[in-house]
């Protein structure tokens, strides 16, 4: 009796300092990583069970449905079609004289950049922290610090890389800050995260800045992390504080961050081969 | 005294279910009522048997959690392993009581172990919770009643011990 209890005294102590000692070196460092690839390797075929359910309820409302429905949707999507493939021409030939001018400049720039879709994992984390877990992972070639995007912006960057799995941390969590500038005037600042859903911050504007509500927000990409040009929100609300330097500026997030299933991981700095050979297929085709 | 292998199965698939329950999407306003599920089962085996369900193991489910969680590791790794501590030293008492008291008990265990987190959060500089950070300690404490009858039954008919 006694022997087992100082066993577990002693076990307990090494155990506890064990811990503590991870607490203190995982924020810093990044020696620990490959102990977190082994555990989320253990941990993902459990999220993989949770998530079947909100698969099959997926599934049931994508295959459930009536002729006419789908007849309705493929009507829209054909005129959506043929909306975007007008916009697609114009594009191409503004991208087309784009890369002629960037050429007479001799600066390089790089429009397109690769992609892969991935699925959001329905898994709850950390309450008061915003985090998703997505299906693609180091076997797809994701990484720390990779941007993530959704059909309509910004959503966030990959935290943590599992074999199949990876966290990716939201714009709008508390921690997450992003270099953005004004789509009307290039004016920088940094965005915020408040931990709410639907509201960032822009931070370090002075009073006088030109900005107005409503200005686009789009992403610098100065931090070299996040590839520039992408939209990041709108400015929703623009509130001067007397006797405070700086204006309070919120900004709405364009990624619905709460709705979305499908993501686009981006290698900001890997050309898409095949987008650029399709553009340049269809450049030379129009010349001609 | 030889370690029996007896169940070994039965009590890991309790805590994969534990876990699963930890990971399973809520709506919004359920969120933070949520049981700490795992540490809850972790308190009954470690009452239960606590010849074969130690620290390691406690500290070992903490990690897994962290991972599933997107935490710091260590944070539940240490605040499992104080559970597991806790529970062994007074398993005795804890058999005795009525369920009520255990239940008593249970919050009180599950109030350092979310008190522990909340310290490492506040020494991280994370802490962005707010007082319903304390409630599944009340939610779990309701839970146990049952929780330990299902678990009871479960052990008994596989004849874990």
């Amino acid at each position: 009796m006694f022997q087992r209890t100082s066993s577990t005294n002693i076990r307990f102590v090494v155990f506890a300092l064990v811990s503590v000692f991870l607490i203190a070196v995982d924020p810093h460092q990044s020696h620990l990583k490959f102990l977190r690839t082994l555990l989320t390797t253990l941990v993902y075929p459990i999220q993989y069970v949770v998530n079947i359910p909100i698969e099959i309820t997926e599934w049931g409302s994508t295959t459930l449905v009536t002729h006419s429905t789908l007849l309705k949707e493929n009507e829209r999507l054909k005129q959506e079609r043929l909306l975007l493939s007008r916009k697609l021409q114009r594009y191409i030939v503004l991208e087309t004289e784009n890369r002629r001018l960037r050429k007479l400049l001799e600066s390089s720039f790089k429009i397109n950049d690769k992609v892969l879709v991935a699925e959001l994992i329905g898994v709850e984390l950390q309450t008061f922290r915003k985090q998703v877990v997505i299906n693609k992972g180091l076997r797809e070639g994701a990484y720390e610090g990779q941007p993530i995007v959704g059909s309509t912006g910004i959503m966030g960057q990959i935290i943590h890389v599992g074999p199949f799995s990876s966290t990716v941390l939201l714009i709008t969590d508390s921690d997450h800050a992003l270099p953005v500038q004004i789509n009307r005037n290039g004016l920088r600042a940094i965005a915020v995260g408040t931990g709410n859903n639907n509201k960032l911050l822009l931070e370090h504007l002075p009073n006088t800045a030109d900005i107005l509500v409503g200005d686009l927000i789009i992403t610098s990409g100065l931090a070299r992390r996040f590839p520039s040009g992408y939209p990041v929100g709108k400015i929703k609300k623009i509130a001067y504080i007397p006797g405070e330097a700086f204006a309070k500026v919120t900004i709405e997030p364009s990624a619905q961050l709460s709705q979305l299933r499908e993501v686009l991981m981006v290698w900001p700095n890997e050309k898409a081969d095949e987008i650029n050979k399709y553009l340049d297929d269809l450049t030379t085709k129009f010349r001609q | 005294m030889k370690k029996s292998k007896k169940g070994n199965g039965i009590i890991a698939m309790s805590f994969i279910i534990a876990i699963m329950l930890t990971a399973l999407p809520l709506p919004d306003w359920a969120v933070n009522w949520r049981p700490d599920w795992v540490a809850v089962v972790l308190i009954y085996w470690c009452m239960a048997v606590p010849d074969r369900i130690g620290i390691f193991i406690a500290w070992f489910l903490g990690l897994l959690l962290d991972v599933q969680q997107g935490n710091i590791l260590g944070q539940n790794a240490l605040s499992m392993t104080l559970i597991a501590f806790l529970t062994i030293n007074s398993y005795q008492r804890m058999r005795a009581y009525p369920l009520l008291q255990q239940a008593v008990l249970v919050c009180f265990y599950l109030l350092l172990y979310k008190l522990v987190m909340f310290l490492i959060l506040v020494y991280l500089g994370l802490n962005k919770s707010d007082w319903t950070y304390w409630m599944p300690a009340i939610t779990s404490m309701l839970l146990w009643p049952w929780l330990f009858i299902i678990l009871r039954d479960v052990r008994r008919k596989h004849r874990i011990s």
